[in-house]
């Protein structure tokens, strides 16, 4: 009765200090299907995948893997009952070439000892031809796209025989025809007998290719359902609990005054590379201006020149005056852990970074604690940061209000412009939509924002046209009340446009 | 709790160390129990032990802060004995240079010199790293073979007293006193004012990385490089300065020797008390007070090492210093796992 | 957790119980005259310096019944402090410094301790100050040795190239340097002598790489002789000469054993016999302080080896000629310089 099941886990209960990642969690699994798991972050998601990786190991609770009742003590376990995880951040060297990839830590070996290339290839290669995958194995995986090194991950994989396979949140960094194109496979796995786990918290995603969908809260499901028996108002309501709204597009218009011209800035890349060539472009007060673009196209080197980080050639002039090295500027970058926050300190030090010189929180020998504390509180209550603790270190937060953090010390800077990468990158519903409502707030005050993001979505929300970059120049100024996702998409990979130079 | 916490994984591994120690005495045909009461009178028992236990932690707090303050700042100081060489030679030169200053100009000639010095000599260490990406261990390292030939040279060719191996005497304007001259306690020992400077100087680093905005910014390059360029700090000129600093506070650890006590500078003067900073602060978690603790805890050892000497060959001593650093770090360090002390 | 707390406990009180029985055999006054003795920064073991002056301990241990304990500081702030740890004993009566580096600390203690006896190997004599009158100063004379040994090497060399490895750069091995040439070119002016030192600080008498280094380095240029004043560093120098088939002099103690055949002779200083008359004095009675005991070659306090171990390598000719130069420096016929 139970061998239709690839994986069933009784009673999970894992808690990390106070917190209870998940509360006596159920979960089947049948064999041979999709199934979607999704929630809010910090929802217990991940801790159930981690649980059944063996990344952690459950307070209570016990697992089957086809029926038999499985100890799993570590990802080597894991992988030896055949599951198989894809982490949000790939573990791929960038150096290797894709086959060196793939066979890595289970190499084929011959004589000696040594790696049995040949024998290695046709095994990949065996692989390739049955799900009808297409990779260069000889390419060096650096070079290759997001997407492409996510197919890399999951053939990793199945060389190492996986029948159950866990991906965690796969088409946060996917263009839309990336997506198309993994969900593609995801049905060629599943038509092979692949069972497939897919951890997600978009949900249009969800009720396009799942079959079986269980919804997480607060560490316990609140509902589990076939696919086909739901939809998106019912599953918002399982995952956020209530009713919920979401916040309005853009209401303001830009005004015709410029904050910020661009004029033919050029940017090299760490590597000395040309990442940004000849690009101009206005921002306008009240502006929201959206750039879109594979990752690697230059975005990344353009928000650290326009936020002084990085060296440039042409100009800069905000509000009418050329601008020097260091324009007035506040913002929020795409990877918050490593430059938004500092772990080790707490709410308030973390408000204080890069103000600690200001007069409102230094008297120049000292630091002003009551004053930066008070301030910190105003912020916390403003931006409904929680746990509302000024001295808690800013690891104990969730990710979405770690992102708060960040925005509230951004936002109350007082400059004119805010530039923006990824706000809302890994943060549940309702945070991104408090990062969204913060930010039509901050434009609708007349500041102009540059705001980089791969969520096409969020970008024809919140912007007013979006800059399409590609190959270091704009491909395409689109309006966003008239665009849509595919013809972004288009731009995005060079198919429609001038497609820049290929130089 | 919170205290046995902290303080379980150094007490355990003293009680270890001192097991194995015995093993060894007892293997060399001593009575352990003799040696170790005899260690233990000697150097916490009368006011004359205390004070030499003092006068050895002097030097080992102003390196072990030098440790500390870079590793605060994320930066590896292995350079404090180079450092401390040129501090304490320059604190030496000031001294019997301007003979005819009185005190209160000279002591502090002699304290701005010694910093100087030391600052300047980790300065190059701090600007290679900043300018041209050289790791500042192997930095300090070279810095330190440099330090020693070129102190060596210097006291050899130019300023040594003929059939000695040290300079000539310092201005008695520029000695910091004996607490056994002052007070009349700690009768003999070389316990001297130099102490009270490194206390002083623990408070004020303290202070700067706790309250001032330089110390913020200091921690936060420790902590987050990225997050510190990222919020406009200069991170390339703080590496310069948490290096300068650290080095001064390394340069101030020459004084004991040359203000507080020989009032001179003698080749082979440092004991490798910046090495052992090293461990003092690696002990102390890089808390300014608690490297006081440690740096008498490790004066102790030192001159309890000296004390037991005509008992146990000093090879046994300096192996038995070694293996209860070792595990003081190795313990503490599966105590802070067990307690989750360590931040993620 | 708790057995290993339980297993930890159990064993100190073990040794406590079993150590208690046994704390009568020390520090308690058998009669018998106790010297206290503290080594130079190379410390016990360097076949040279030290280990004479050990001999000289063990010579009055077994000829004269006296008990003795020592401490090897190293360099740094504890030459006092082990000086002023022996002083503060009651059962100690005499207390050696041996070296040079000791003369500031062994006046000062002396001074304070007037009660106990002090002597001091190389004591740095200054004629502005005067000697306490409960320390003896042990100074030697090794320029003359070194004189000595120099005519031996410019009388024995055929490359007509001797070699001279120093230790620390510095003005008291200089000396040796300085007067051995002068005894290389008073029987051999056109001789040719090569110069090297180890390094610049007190490490340099504890490297015998760096010693080897130099000495290949020196007979691969023709040298066929090298002297030594370099501590353990000259062990590298003996090495060399084993490794090049060539010859070397040894310094301080006769060091004959380290490379037998291929050291010629060494300069050696007599401290063992100095420290053991100084004890011998203490227990006689005879013991004077305040003044300087010196030790040249008119008193074989310093002298080259001569010894049925190597006298094959010292012909009969070459010996009458050294002796004439040796009565010549007694008779202060030759002056030695120094610097």
């Amino acid at each position: 009765m139970t061998n239709h099941l690839a994986v069933e886990m009784k009673g999970i209960t894992k808690t990390f200090g106070d917190l209870r990642a998940n509360d006596s969690v159920d979960i089947k699994i049948t064999k041979g299907t999709i199934h979607a798991i999704i929630g809010e972050n910090g929802a217990g998601k991940s801790t159930l995948m981690n649980i059944l990786y063996g990344m952690y190991h459950p307070d209570s609770g016990t697992i089957y893997i086809n029926g038999n009742e499985a100890v799993i003590h570590s990802p080597a376990d894991a992988i030896k009952l055949g599951i198989g995880m894809v982490h949000q951040h790939f573990m791929l060297v960038n150096t290797l070439t894709v086959l060196e990839n793939i066979i890595l830590g289970d190499e084929v070996t011959g004589a000696l000892n040594t790696i049995d290339k040949r024998r290695s290839r046709q095994k990949v290669k065996q692989i390739l031809n049955n799900f009808d995958i297409n990779i260069g194995l000889e390419e060096i995986t650096g070079t290759l796209s997001i997407g492409t090194q996510q197919k890399i991950e999951i053939i990793k994989l199945l060389y190492r025989n996986a029948e159950i396979l866990i991906l965690d949140e796969p088409t946060a960094v996917l263009t839309p025809q990336e997506t198309d194109e993994l969900f593609k496979t995801l049905k060629v796995l599943k038509a092979e007998g692949k069972t497939i786990l897919l951890i997600t918290h978009k949900l249009n995603e969800v009720l396009g290719i799942s079959e079986f969908i269980t919804v997480l809260r607060n560490g316990k499901v609140t509902g589990n359902t076939e696919t086909k028996d739901t939809d998106k108002d019912q599953l918002a309501g399982m995952i956020l609990g209530g009713s919920f709204e979401s916040i309005k597009r853009k209401q303001n218009s830009p005004a015709e005054e410029f904050i910020l011209e661009i004029i033919g800035v050029s940017v090299r890349s760490d590597k000395g590379l040309p990442a940004v060539k000849d690009l101009s472009f206005e921002v306008h007060r009240g502006e929201i201006i959206g750039i879109a673009g594979v990752e690697g196209n230059g975005q990344h080197e353009l928000i650290e020149a326009i936020c002084g980080l990085r060296d440039y050639s042409g100009s800069f002039i905000l509000n009418g005056k050329p601008a020097d090295k260091d324009l007035p500027v506040a913002h929020i970058p795409a990877n918050r852990h490593k430059h938004g926050i500092v772990m080790e300190y707490n709410l308030a030090e973390n408000v204080l970074l890069g103000r600690e010189g200001e007069a409102e929180f230094s008297t120049g020998v000292s630091i002003k604690e009551k004053a930066l504390r008070a301030y910190t509180e105003r912020l916390i209550k403003k931006y409904d940061i929680r746990p509302a603790e000024a001295d808690l270190l800013i690891g104990g937060l969730s990710g979405g209000n770690q992102q708060k953090v960040v925005a509230a010390r951004e936002m109350s800077k007082h400059t004119d412009l805010i530039v923006v990468s990824h706000p809302t990158r890994g943060l549940d519903i309702k945070a991104a939509d408090f990062v969204h409502s913060v930010l039509l707030e901050e434009s609708a005050k007349g500041k102009g924002i540059i705001l980089v993001s791969s969520d096409l979505g969020e970008l024809l929300k919140l912007s007013d046209r979006i800059a399409v970059m590609f190959n270091g120049k704009i491909n395409a100024m689109l309006d966003s009340a008239t665009t849509n996702e595919r013809e972004i998409g288009s731009y995005m990979l060079g198919l429609s446009g001038s497609g820049g130079d290929k130089g | 709790m919170k205290y046995f916490k902290y303080s379980a994984g150094p007490l355990i591994s003293i009680i270890l160390s001192l097991i194995i120690g015995a093993i060894f005495i007892i293997l060399i045909g001593q009575d352990p129990a003799e040696v170790y009461v005899k260690m233990f009178t000697d150097t916490l028992g009368n006011s004359y032990g205390i004070g030499q236990v003092l006068f050895k932690a002097t030097p080992l707090i102003l390196t072990g802060l030098s440790v500390a303050f870079a590793f605060r700042a994320g930066l590896f100081n292995i350079g404090a004995e180079g450092q401390m060489t040129v501090g304490a030679f320059a604190s030496a030169w000031a001294g019997f240079t301007f003979t005819s200053m009185p005190w209160i100009v000279l002591i502090p000639l002699c304290i701005i010199s010694g910093f100087l010095a030391g600052a300047f000599w980790a300065a190059i260490a701090g600007y290679l790293k900043a300018r041209f990406g050289s790791h500042e261990v192997i930095n300090t390292i070279m810095l330190n073979f440099i330090a020693m030939a070129l102190v060596s040279y210097l006291v050899n060719n130019i300023y040594l007293v003929p059939a000695t191996i040290h300079t000539p005497e310092i201005s008695p304007n520029a000695v910091l006193l004996r607490f056994d001259v002052i007070t009349g306690m700690f009768k003999g020992s070389p316990f001297n004012l130099s102490f009270v400077i490194a206390a002083a100087v623990c408070i004020i680093i303290y202070y700067v990385i706790r309250k001032t905005p330089f110390g913020y910014r200091i921690n936060t390059l420790g902590y987050n490089i990225n997050a510190a360029e990222y919020a406009g700090m200069n991170v390339k000129r703080l590496t310069v300065y948490a290096m300068a600093i650290a080095g001064g506070l390394a340069g101030l650890a020459g004084l004991n020797f040359v203000n507080g006590y020989k009032h001179y500078f003698e080749l082979g003067f440092s004991e490798n008390a910046g090495y052992v900073g090293i461990a003092v602060a690696l002990i102390a978690r890089n808390n300014p007070f608690a490297i006081i603790i440690i740096a008498v805890f490790f004066g102790v050892l030192e001159y309890g090492g000296l004390t037991v000497n005509t008992l146990v060959p000093k090879e046994i001593v300096t192996i038995l210093q070694g293996i209860i650093i070792l595990l003081i770090i190795t313990i503490t360090k599966y105590f802070d796992k067990k307690f989750k002390l360590a931040k993620a | 957790m708790k057995t290993t707390i339980n297993l930890i406990l159990s064993f100190i009180l073990a040794l406590t119980i079993t150590s208690c029985g046994k704390k009568e055999n020390t520090e308690n006054n058998t009669g018998k005259l106790k010297v206290g003795l503290v080594f130079d920064v190379g410390g016990r073991g360097d076949k040279s310096f030290n280990d004479a002056a050990y001999r000289g301990l063990e010579k009055a241990k077994q000829e004269l019944g006296i008990e003795f304990e020592y401490i090897e500081p190293g360099p740094g702030a504890d030459r006092e402090a082990a000086l002023r740890q022996f002083s503060s004993r009651k059962d100690i009566a005499v207390i050696f410094g041996i070296g040079f580096i000791f003369t500031d600390e062994i006046t000062k203690i002396a001074q304070e301790f007037p009660d106990k006896k002090y002597a001091c190997v190389d004591y740095t004599v200054d004629p502005s100050k005067t000697i306490p009158p409960n320390l003896v100063a042990l100074e030697f004379k090794e320029e003359e040795g070194s004189f000595l040994v120099g005519a031996i090497a410019g009388l024995l060399t055929k490359s007509n190239k001797v070699g001279f490895v120093g230790g620390m750069d510095s003005p008291l091995i200089k000396k040796f340097q300085v007067s051995y040439e002068a005894g290389v070119k008073h029987v051999n002016p056109g001789g040719q002598i090569l110069v090297g030192y180890a390094g610049v600080t007190g490490d340099a008498f504890k490297n015998p790489g760096r010693g080897k280094e130099l000495a290949l380095g020196q007979y691969n240029d023709g040298v066929d002789i090298i002297y030594h004043a370099s501590g353990v560093t000259g062990l590298g120098v003996f090495e060399a000469a084993r490794e090049m088939k060539k010859f070397a002099i040894g310094v301080d103690s006769d060091q004959n054993d380290e490379a037998p055949g291929y050291i010629i002779t060494s300069m050696v200083k007599v401290v063992d016999v100095s420290v053991f008359e100084v004890i011998k004095e203490v227990k006689e009675g005879t013991f004077k302080g305040g003044r300087v005991e010196t030790f040249g070659l008119k008193t074989k306090g310093v002298d080259y080896a001569y010894t049925d171990k190597n006298k094959h390598m010292i012909p009969d000719e070459v010996k009458a000629k050294v002796e004439v130069i040796r009565q010549d420096i007694i008779d202060g016929k030759i002056t030695i310089p120094t610097k």
